[in-house]
């Protein structure tokens, strides 16, 4: 363990947060989730899997029209949340995650927004053009129709599946802001809240750059991933992993999950996936790399993730020289203050 | 349940926000800064929209799990406490004995609701103890905390030991103390509300120390006009005109720098309490310079309003981050824009090789 003196342990990479936080030389290695998204079919068997194991309790029945998302986010009881996005976008070489405001080539990905599918399915002829729809109507090629759905029923439309999870950040906003110790780091380098501790005092919620953490109503307390801790103790791997039937969701030491990830990308862009790309993995990043990082296929916003977080305490020097500044503004604005007036003299002047 | 059905023609019932559009989740066209106003009611003249995306509109980072009544209410509380605390040492030193007990006993009162509030918005208030556990520069809640047990009973010995009239050696050593500290109390809690992932709250961390002191300034005068006699005023109605001058040049810079981010403070109750809040302290301020000095009824009137104000202000930034954690916009723009401006250093540094 090299020495924490004179580090700037609130941003930045850091190789080794466990060994930071007290942890021996002998700890072992740092462990994360590498989700590969690229292969996600949206099954939920994590989400399932992470209650079970978790007794995570059940957090309201809710249809909420967001695709196949009943999950709306992650909480303190969804510590696992599939994201749905539906995008009327060609499976094909698609275009790069930032284009989504250049004109859109008609050829390459054919506008179906007018198609009235019930007269499809009703075997009527499909009307083309929308009402509501005129001016895309008439961007496609020469005025055309939109050509309807191919004979195999395929369409032009795209869904992106993605398992969130919390990201188990190298510098975790949550851990670094709370007030009692009960978040803490494990030898795993993972973050994990200690329910005898936390007394719902809720600053983590606000904290977290990417919104996971959460009270429980009920309870009073937070609750979060704890990348199963109880199981990585007894030598196996979490419970979400576990029931991945498809490998999206990959558990490992986090050095080689960041080989694995970066031969995936290099093996997609090859492929003809020139969007997929890794969020996250990046140790240089604003959280100093996640233990829990993706594989996108589209700008992480469309997931729900911040483009660019950073944690809150790297600029908490700065927060605190200017309090520092304020309050001794403070005292001198009110100390000029008196010494302006004067001694006051009991009595009419 | 979802009230919503589909039928032929559409999707019927409300789900605001979250219906599953195509393309890439829910675009949003919003502005990505705002022009001045031209006069009142004119036009706003608007920057072309920047496209953002989002998860069906839902926000990124969660709201705040504090109960406006609460936190708001605690940095009222506190400020009052702290700015009062200097108030009644400068008052003591002064010879305006009534101000300075005043304030002292007002500074009890308000640092004992501040503890009330802040036990009672804990999910588990039986363990608020635990607050004291540990102690940790990186979170300003436990920095906070041990700030509150320092100082509350500061304030309490300069009051009690003032009221009772023993000990006067150490009263003065206690309202001095209770000054220091209180000082740390009235600004700390802009760094409570700085150190999360709120952008209304941490973008503005540059200002907000001082939004917060002006008001806790602004508070402890109006107590100090609404309690004292009328020959004591003077130094009140400075710091009124003090705390009303920094407050308002710190929310100004705040809302100029904090561009788009801003709007939440403009608009909605996050604007409406700010607004308020400017009304008040102008209305307060004016007040105790015009009629204080002569009036007893006046200084206390002007007093209120100040105090109004204060809160307004408090209430304000509270409801402005909320607003702001839950519009995904102002989470995803400002970051959109730092990683485009970073993209352009990198390209201008690469063509500049």
């Amino acid at each position: 363990m090299s020495s924490i003196i004179g580090r700037n342990l609130l941003a930045g990479a850091e190789p080794d947060p466990a060994g930071d936080a007290g942890h021996g030389p002998d700890h072992p290695p740092r462990v994360g989730f590498f989700t590969d998204t690229s292969v996600c079919i949206g099954c939920k068997a994590c989400e399932v899997a992470c209650k079970e194991w978790n007794a995570v309790p059940e957090d309201g029945l809710a249809l909420t029209g967001m695709s196949y998302d009943n999950t709306q986010g992650l909480s303190a009881d969804s510590w696992r949340h599939v994201a749905f996005v539906e995008q009327s976008r060609p499976l094909g070489p698609p275009a790069p995650a930032d284009a989504a405001d250049r004109p859109v080539d008609p050829a390459a990905a054919p506008d179906h927004s007018g198609v009235d599918v019930f007269a499809l399915a009703a075997g009527q002829p499909a009307a083309a053009g929308a009402p509501d729809l005129p001016a895309r109507a008439a961007d496609s090629a020469a005025g055309a129709a939109p050509a309807p759905p191919s004979p195999d029923g395929r369409t032009e439309l795209r869904w992106l599946m993605s398992s969130d999870v919390c990201k188990h950040c190298t510098h975790a906003a949550c851990l670094d802001v709370c007030p009692t110790g009960a978040l803490f780091r494990t030898e795993f380098g993972t973050v994990v809240v200690q329910q005898d501790i936390c007394n719902g005092c809720g600053y983590c919620v606000p904290a977290c750059p990417y919104g996971v953490i959460g009270q429980r109503e009920q309870d009073g307390r937070v609750f979060k991933c704890t990348l199963c801790y109880d199981r990585l103790g007894a030598g196996m791997e979490p419970a979400c992993a576990k029931a991945c039937p498809t490998e999206s969701i990959q558990f490992g030491p986090l050095d080689e999950l960041r080989r694995r990830a970066a031969a995936r990308v290099d093996q997609l862009h090859a492929a003809g996936v020139p969007e997929a790309a890794l969020y996250g993995a990046d140790p240089g990043d604003g959280v100093g790399g996640d233990g829990a990082f993706f594989l996108l296929l589209d700008a992480p916003e469309v997931y729900g993730l911040p483009p660019d977080p950073v944690v809150t305490t790297r600029d908490l020097p700065a927060m605190w020289r200017q309090a520092g500044y304020a309050a001794a503004s403070l005292l001198g604005g009110l100390a000029a203050v008196f010494a302006a007036c004067g001694t006051h003299r009991k009595g009419p002047r | 349940m979802s009230r919503s059905s589909v039928r032929r023609d559409g999707v019927h019932g409300e789900r605001p926000g979250r219906q599953a559009p195509g393309g890439q989740g829910t675009a949003t066209t919003a502005p990505l800064a705002r022009g001045r106003r031209r006069g009142r009611g004119g036009e706003e003249l608007m920057v072309p929209g920047a496209e953002f995306t989002s998860y069906y509109g839902r926000p990124i980072i969660k709201r705040p799990t504090w109960r406006a009544r609460d936190i708001a209410g605690y940095f009222f509380l506190g400020g009052l406490a702290g700015a009062g605390s200097v108030v009644a040492a400068g008052a003591g030193a002064t010879g305006r004995p009534v101000m300075a007990r005043a304030l002292k006993v007002s500074s009890l009162a308000a640092v004992t609701g501040s503890a009330a509030a802040l036990v009672h918005d804990l999910g588990r208030p039986a363990r608020f103890a635990h607050m004291l556990r540990v102690l940790r520069p990186t979170s300003p809640m436990s920095v906070g905390s041990w700030l509150l047990s320092a100082y509350g009973p500061a304030a309490g010995a300069a009051a009690v030991l003032d009221l009772t009239g023993r000990l006067p050696r150490l009263g003065r050593a206690a309202t001095g103390s209770a000054a220091l500290l209180g000082s740390a109390v009235a600004a700390y809690t802009a760094v409570l509300a700085a150190d999360t992932a709120v952008p209304a709250w941490h973008d503005g961390y540059r200002e907000l120390p001082f939004v917060f002191t002006g008001s806790a300034t602004l508070a402890a005068s109006g107590m100090a006009l609404l309690a004292s006699p009328v020959g004591e005023n003077a130094p009140a109605v400075a710091g009124a005109l003090l705390g009303t001058a920094v407050e308002t040049a710190a929310v100004v810079t705040m809302e100029r720098r904090l561009g788009m981010i801003a709007e939440p403070y403009r608009h909605g109750r996050g604007g409406r309490l700010m607004r308020a809040a400017t009304a008040l302290s102008a209305a307060g301020a004016a007040g105790a310079v015009l009629r204080a000095r002569r009036s007893r009824s006046a200084a206390a009137l002007s007093g209120a309003l100040l105090l109004a104000a204060s809160a307004c202000t408090r209430f304000g930034v509270f409801h402005a981050g909320v607003a702001s954690a839950d519009d995904p916009k102002y989470t995803v723009l400002p970051q959109r824009e730092r990683l485009r401006r970073r993209a352009e250093e990198a390209a201008a540094a690469s063509t500049a090789e």
